[in-house]
């Protein structure tokens, strides 16, 4: 288990003249699967790019066991550090296992060569996401879920202590979500990287994630076990509808069911 | 043995493999180079046999040969060769850099703002020699940061970058013609030549400086190539990786716009050199690798052969920049149409 902290103190980010992000705190739990949700546009994925110093907070800082990681050298923060942002490319043609290998990048200099620590990380990654036997296919003609599995190694072969993830699963279809999902699950329990994810469905965080954490509108609206953060309330106040919570029988973790204009059981619209 | 004992086999084994094959296929195109150097020296209007041409090479003063060799035919060779490394280079920096093949250096106003600038030294302030060159060096960086700073909001994104460079060749364009247009005949030629490109003009006092920015520049950019790696995966993911993009950025394109802009300042902008290096090497080492020697190798190789090629075996002798022209724009035109199909990428 590691002992890294990440913790966001009193935070204001954005793009131009606006913030996105309004003196927002959190502590990422060391070890531990957390996942961010909230409405579209509450600064979710500004959050996650503030973060990884993808852009500059104006006020507040981002601690890296206590130190700036604005203030660390690039490379060191990306040993401990790693990212998977939504967008990224490959390039044309490239394989699997060379993609892979580029997670490498930060734990090689200018001068140090590629060593058998290298090849044995990349084969690590490779095994762990069960694409050893794609290694050698070009990335471009595998499927969705597959390209997914190849960044999650490439970041899986960086070997950093923290990872944070801009929705993984956006564009999977559902096998291909709960595949991902089990896979960090997997890398949280064997080695104890400490996940920090933004997630779009609120079902699957709940029921992946050791903590939950809800954004509105630039702050942190609540923070805690899935047990504790979904609530009808918290449902309410974050997304603005009106929601059952049961227990999910798969998971034993809560579910939220929305509740629309149409298509309601009448014992539910009696029932306020 | 471990299915992870296996894999990391599979994986040692295969990387090898490709090491071997990049670095033959390295070899192949240095070959290749040193082939049509070679050629260039010994096969002109007239032939003169290999011994003769170590011989002076050697610096032995053999009648005749001396002269063709040694003041015609080696300054031009050594100026095509190391035209080709800068154009291939500093294009495939900006093509890797920005991931996209239309962002080379001579689609997006830069080899056109260097020679427009030198158009305009010759022809409105009548000057001549080094003095152009240094203007036009000057400009094409100008014109570089011109066009980054245009396309800057958020951050530099590719497609708005060549749009925007595509829209200021477009006015360096109208302005050259302005120029041409005021231009006294006898200082059309030589104006012509910074349009064009050529190394009809080759002379060995040319080589040292172009030498000396290919060393610089050149070693500035191989510095970074690593992290020009990064930067193909997106900036995003290179800044996870631990590259700070935008020092990068800044880095990459000093360096290649100083290639660029310096052999353009002493050949001429040659015609889509920079543009198809890239993709070429692209084609035939794939993009598993760094792409920063293949296609320095391949400009050099394109620059020798269409150079020979418009000497000697067309009807009549055309410059350099013409017959990479004619290569070159029937290849923008098939990017052109594939990109709006697919989005264009290297």
């Amino acid at each position: 288990m590691n002992s890294q902290s990440l913790v966001v103190s009193g935070i204001s980010a954005g793009y131009g003249e606006a913030d996105v992000l309004d003196g927002l705190d959190l502590e990422i739990a060391p070890g531990r699967i957390t996942a961010i949700v909230g409405a579209n546009a509450c600064g979710k994925s500004t959050l996650l790019r503030a973060m990884s110093r993808l852009i500059s907070p104006r006020r507040g800082s981002v601690l890296l066991d206590g130190k700036s990681i604005h203030r660390l050298p690039s490379r060191q923060l990306a040993q401990t550090l790693g990212l998977l942002p939504q967008s990224s490319t490959a390039p044309e043609g490239i394989t699997v296992a060379d993609l892979v290998s580029r997670g490498r990048h930060p734990h090689q200099g200018m001068f140090t060569r590629w060593s058998r620590e290298d090849d044995a990380a990349v084969s690590r990654a490779l095994v762990a996401t069960r694409i050893e036997a794609l290694a050698e296919r070009p990335v471009d003609e595998l499927s969705g879920g597959q390209r997914q599995r190849v960044w999650i190694a490439m970041a899986l072969a960086q070997e950093t202590d923290i990872l944070l993830l801009d929705e993984p699963t956006t564009f999977l279809d559902v096998s291909h979500q709960i595949e991902v999902l089990d896979l960090l699950t997997d890398l949280n329990h064997e080695r104890g990287t400490t996940i920090a994810m933004v997630l779009h469905d609120l079902n699957l965080a709940a029921r992946y994630a050791d903590r939950l954490v809800t954004l509105h509108r630039g702050k942190i609206h609540a923070s805690g076990s899935p047990e504790e953060v979904l609530t009808r309330e918290n449902v309410r106040h974050v997304f603005d509808i009106d929601s059952r919570i049961i227990l999910d029988p798969a998971s034993g973790r809560p579910m939220m069911t929305p509740i629309g204009r149409h298509r309601i059981a009448r014992a539910e619209t009696d029932n306020p | 043995m471990t299915i992870v004992q296996s894999t990391f086999d599979a994986v040692v084994a295969n990387r090898r493999r490709r090491k071997v094959k990049r670095a033959a296929m390295l070899a192949t195109l240095a070959a290749i180079v040193i082939a049509l150097f070679a050629l260039t020296l010994s096969l002109g209007q007239s032939y003169t046999p290999p011994h003769q041409v170590i011989g002076v090479l050697l610096g032995e003063d053999i009648p005749g040969a001396a002269f063709t060799v040694g003041q015609l035919r080696l300054p031009r060779a050594l100026l095509c060769v190391l035209a080709g490394l800068c154009f291939g280079l500093g294009g495939v920096a900006f093509q890797v850099m920005l991931r996209n093949p239309l962002a080379s250096p001579d689609i997006i106003g830069i080899s056109f703002g260097a020679s427009a600038a030198a158009v305009f030294a010759i022809v409105i302030l009548s000057l001549d020699g080094p003095a152009v060159s240094l203007i036009a060096v000057f400009s094409g960086l100008g014109v570089a940061l011109t066009v980054y700073g245009l396309a800057s909001r958020n951050g530099v994104a590719g497609a708005r970058l060549i749009l925007v460079g595509i829209a200021v060749s477009a006015m360096l364009e109208s302005f050259v013609a302005y120029v041409l247009s005021q231009a006294p005949a006898w200082s059309l030629q030589e104006a012509m030549r910074w349009l064009t490109g050529s190394v009809n003009g080759a002379r060995i006092d040319l080589v040292a400086p172009l030498l000396l920015a290919l060393v610089i520049f050149g070693g500035l950019l191989l510095a970074r190539g690593r992290d020009l790696e990064a930067l193909r995966l997106g900036d995003e993911m290179a800044a996870g990786l631990g590259v700070s993009f935008e020092r990068t950025r800044m880095t990459i394109m000093v360096a290649a716009v100083g290639l660029i802009a310096c052999a353009t300042a002493i050949t001429g902008p040659i015609s889509f050199v920079a543009f198809l290096s890239g993709p070429i090497a692209a084609r035939l080492f794939g993009n598993g690798g760094s792409l920063l020697i293949p296609a320095a190798l391949v400009g050099a190789v394109l620059v020798l052969a269409a150079d020979y090629c418009g000497q000697f075996l067309l009807p009549s002798r055309f410059p350099v920049g013409v017959v990479t022209g004619a290569l070159g724009a029937p290849y923008l035109l098939f990017l052109i149409i594939r990109a709006n199909r697919n989005g264009g990428s290297l």
